[in-house]
């Protein structure tokens, strides 16, 4: 560690790219120097290429979901019955690709594989060698997965059957005792494939809380560190904490539909309600496991496009672990209409209440730190504030959807729908793709055309409500989801969610493109172009193999004044000031809390 | 920026930089990504334990299910634990011990460098998770012999497919109003069939339970279940002086109790109802519940008790298997003498695996076999 104090350290380049342009992406080459790196920025890589593969497909069975409902009767098949059982067979495609490809791994799997060593001023994370093998394992589920519900889809819109893929046409939830004696769908090999990438993220998990507690630098106490570290370690809590009841229930759904072993099936004498408890006391903190570390990303923008030094520091931090402690108390909430007791309904509901709490903490903290900033509304900053947008939306609902006689009238309706895509979609989404832009230029050395990044989030924000406000409507006037066709009064809420979901995908395919353009001729990105004070940004864009050439001073990472704007070419530089406080060994200039 | 330059310039270089310098040039087991041993090693210490903590989560599910069933079906664990056996578990749970102590010291021997005794000690540590797995298949191939798999491979299922026609055999004993006297009957049969393949015999006669019998009953009522009565009075000899002096009747079902002392009694009668109600009357063992004294509501669970024992004790005993490829693996490596007091990560690890599948199995053991 004695490289803490070495002189030099401020001598960050400039420009982006070394004069010899040694980086991460050209230290070595050849397909088999990506396949068996052990560097955790190109697993992250290698990450983003999978997951975005998986949101291309889930997005992609999201607009033919839309074009089905967008008017009464069948729409993509002529006969009645093939139109309702190919939709079956893809809202279960979207719903289990986006959730279990792409949802929970995109944060953590791709930005936290990429950032947080680097947060950290590490080399690499913990393990390096279970973070190549999570990736694998992650594509072996996933190929699993893809398979079966593709098959599904394609035997629904065309009769092929592919060689052992019925499908899946239970929605991603699995419920018994349909999932395990009904269904005529390939149930197990598709809750195999889920098991399976439960492994990816465990190990990813594992890695990230390991890395957290012992790779932290000299100087970096826990009340140190960005607040997207928060974010990932209170993710990996839940992660290792929850994945593993996930594994053993679906490791019992597949023995109760293989040997009918009698836990769920009621006519076996088991309880498919305790499915619903065992199902849900995972996949409720897994929806934390996805708002996280977007909340640690939306964290890192609001404060560097306001210029300023993040507000309420520790109630985010605490917010962060509060949130993934509650979240393990509130499953029961899935299973108000299920036959709990109505004791069990009010305790799930005043819990589901109190997650409120850390939700509205973090918002009214990234409110008052925008309060009085210089703001700039980079395209970053546009997802961040549409994130808070929506999220508010998201969460409020969220506590209609808590309330227990509300619930009653909402469950299973468009109402719920639209909640969860305000939070998944709506913040996630925002959150991953803003967070994307935000270190994009740090990835791959080069900047987007931030014109075109704008206009996509400005269009994205405005389709992304358009489909799902008005689903709050139809759902409160009774339109229940998962049903492939309608009354005639819901016709007009589904024709403008349609056309809404047509402008976000015609946006997102914007975003795409405007990536890949700027890969290819993009403009050099400097080594910090948005003056952000996380030790990410104090090494080269991109990044050498080891990460930093020494390790980095550790400040403040919200003391944003350490900075000054050179030009766009140069990006933001260290002052004198900072640069002699380094010299002299008194850079540690952190007041936090 | 010179050192920038250099360092960028030079892929191999840039690995040691930013280092304290010396200790990761003399140790080739630190990673490049870590300043110290130590800091490895709590790091990977922290991980296993962390990694731990998601087996007991994995494992925290199917405690639940286990109290879900027991609490609110408690008549069926306390029917359908008589079907294990206490003694192979008990000796189990202490085979595991001791190999957990040798674990132990074989991680102490590895930190002082002691390559031979280690490698004796994991030696021994492999054998006995070797010989758990044997007791265990042992267990199981009598589960197996009597249809006691879980799921439809169960005679307490209603889908079971077998010769058995369990459902049928419920039905008939519910309507004919028959109580657990015919089950426990047919539990004798059940023990002699067993009994004269030559399978040893404690294993089996336990587990000829009445309920157990109770499908077997309407087998016995077709052609090929029905026991010869030249079989009956050899096997009952053969059993009685196994079954009589070495098992406690506090764990023993005492429908089969009953099969072995009164044996001359009951075999007679073989499938009618008297015999054994006359013989659990006289044996008085109020603790222990015979199939028909199940709640109706009970009597279709039964297939549960056994579905959630396989369950924890698989997915024990793939943890066991996966500990002895861990052991063998240490036990290769150790063999080279790599690890001394600088470097015993890898084994210290391990050690913290075993004792886990150890620790799951202490919980396993009373839960399962100790039932009252
Ligand atoms: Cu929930």
């Amino acid at each position: 560690m004695s490289a803490i104090t070495t002189p030099n350290q401020f001598d960050v380049p400039a420009k982006g790219n070394e004069p010899h342009g040694h980086n991460y992406l050209n230290h070595s080459k050849g397909i088999l120097s990506w396949m068996f790196t052990l560097d955790h920025k190109r697993i992250g890589l290698m990450y983003m290429a999978l997951v975005l593969f998986a949101f291309f497909l889930g997005g992609t069975f999201a607009m033919l979901l839309r074009t089905e409902l967008i008017a009464e009767g069948p729409t993509l098949l002529a006969d009645k019955t093939q139109a309702w059982n190919l939709y079956n067979h893809m809202f279960s495609l979207h719903g289990a690709v986006m959730v279990f490809l792409f949802i929970i791994p995109a944060v953590p799997a791709i930005l936290g594989n990429f950032i947080l060593p680097m947060q950290l001023g590490a080399k690499d994370v913990a393990f390096p060698r279970l973070n190549l093998l999570s990736l694998y394992v992650y594509a072996a589920g996933a190929a699993f997965f893809l398979y079966v519900l593709l098959s599904g889809v394609i035997n629904a819109w065309t009769g092929y059957t592919m060689p052992g893929g019925f499908g899946l046409d239970t929605g991603w939830t699995f419920y018994t005792p349909y999932s395990s004696s009904k269904s005529m769908s390939s149930v197990i090999p598709a809750t195999g494939g889920a098991f399976i990438l439960g492994f990816s993220s465990i190990l990813t998990g594992v890695n990230f809380i390991a890395s957290i507690h012992t790779l932290r630098p000299k100087g970096m106490g826990w009340f140190d560190m960005p607040l997207f570290l928060w974010g990932l370690y209170a993710t990996s809590i839940i992660q290792i904490l929850a994945t593993p009841v996930l594994a053993i229930t679906l490791m019992l759904l597949i023995a109760e539909r293989a040997m009918g072993i009698g836990i769920f099936d009621p006519a076996l004498g088991g309880d498919p309600v305790l499915y619903q408890h065992f199902f849900w006391f995972y996949s409720h903190p897994a929806v934390y496991i996805m708002i996280l570390p977007a909340m640690g990303v939306i964290s890192e923008i609001i404060s560097t496009f306001s210029r300023r030094h993040i507000f309420g520091y520790t109630f985010i931090a605490y917010s962060s672990i509060a949130i993934a402690l509650l979240g393990f108390l509130v499953w029961g909430h899935h299973m108000f209409t299920s036959g709990q007791s109505a004791l069990t309904n009010v305790a799930f509901s005043l819990i589901t209440f109190s997650v409120a709490i850390p939700s509205a903490i973090k918002v009214f903290n990234w409110v008052t730190t925008m309060y009085k900033g210089s703001i700039r509304l980079e395209t970053p900053m546009l997802y961040g504030i549409g994130f808070i947008w929506m999220f508010s939306i998201g969460g409020l609902t969220g506590i209609f959807l808590a309330a227990l006689s509300v619930d009653i009238h909402m469950h299973d309706t468009y109402f719920v729908v639209a909640h969860f895509h305000y939070v998944m979609v709506g913040s996630m989404l925002f959150a991953f793709i803003g967070g994307m832009n935000y270190w994009f230029p740090k990835m791959f050395g080069k900047m987007y055309n931030e014109r075109v990044a704008a206009f996509a989030a400005i269009l994205l924000f405005i389709g992304f409500n358009l489909t799902f406000f008005i689903q709050f409507v139809a759902g409160s006037h009774g339109m229940p989801r998962r049903y492939a066709n309608y009354p005639v009064q819901f016709v007009s809420h589904h024709y403008w969610s349609t056309i809404g979901a047509y402008i976000m995908g015609l946006s997102l395919v914007i975003v795409l493109f405007n990536w890949v353009a700027a890969l290819l001729n993009g403009k050099k990105a400097p080594a910090n172009p948005w003056g952000s004070n996380t030790l990410e940004w104090q090494s080269a864009s991109p990044p050498p193999h080891d990460n930093f050439p020494t390790t980095p001073v550790v400040t403040d990472p919200y003391d944003l004044d350490r900075w000054r704007y050179v030009s766009d070419d140069e990006g933001w530089v260290l002052t004198d000031e900072a640069k002699a406080a380094i010299a002299a060994g008194t850079a540690r200039t952190g007041q936090l809390h | 920026m010179s050192s920038i330059s250099t360092n960028l310039g030079d892929p191999n270089d840039g690995h040691g930089h930013g280092h304290g310098g010396h200790a990761h040039s003399h140790n080739p087991f630190l990673a490049h990504h870590f300043d110290t041993p130590e800091q490895q090693f709590t790091t990977g210490k922290l991980g296993m334990w962390v990694f731990l903590g998601t087996e007991l989560l994995m494992f925290g599910g199917l405690f639940c299910a286990y109290a879900v069933y027991r609490h609110n079906h408690p008549e069926v664990f306390m029917y359908a634990h008589t079907y294990l056996d206490k003694w192979w578990g008990a000796v189990n749970t202490v085979v595991l011990l001791v190999s957990s102590f040798t674990m132990a010291w074989g991680v102490r021997a590895a930190q002082l460098g002691q390559k031979g005794l280690l490698c004796v000690l994991l030696v021994l540590t492999l054998l006995g998770g070797a010989g758990f797995m044997v007791i265990k298949g042992i267990e199981y191939k009598a589960k197996w012999e009597h249809h006691l798999f879980p799921g439809r491979l169960n005679v307490y299922n209603k889908d079971y497919a077998g010769p058995e026609k369990p459902g049928e055999a419920h039905d008939t004993h519910g309507a004919a109003g028959v109580s657990h006297g015919a089950a426990a009957a047919q539990g004798h049969d059940h023990a002699h069939d067993t009994g004269v393949a030559g399978k040893p015999v404690v294993e089996h006669a336990n587990l000829a339970t009445g309920a157990e019998a109770a499908p077997r009953s309407e087998g016995a009522e077709t052609a090929p279940q029905a026991p010869k009565p030249g079989e009956h009075a050899e096997v009952a000899a053969m059993a009685k002086p196994v079954d009589g002096p070495k098992i406690p009747v506090s764990f023993f079902d005492p429908n089969s109790l009953g099969a072995a002392s009164d044996a001359a009694k009951i075999v007679p009668k073989s499938g009618g109802p008297a015999g054994l109600a006359a013989s659990e009357a006289a044996h008085g063992h109020a603790a222990h519940m015979a199939y028909g004294d199940l709640p109706a509501r009970d009597k279709v669970r039964v297939n549960t008790f056994f579905s959630i024992y396989f369950m924890m004790t698989g997915l024990h005993g793939v943890h066991v298997v996966v500990g002895m490829g861990l052991i063998a693996w240490i036990l290769i490596k150790g063999a080279t003498g790599i690890f001394g007091p600088s470097y015993y990560t890898p084994v210290d690890l391990v050690g913290l695996y075993w004792h886990l599948v150890d620790l799951i199995w202490i919980f396993l053991f009373p839960l399962l076999y100790l039932i009252h």
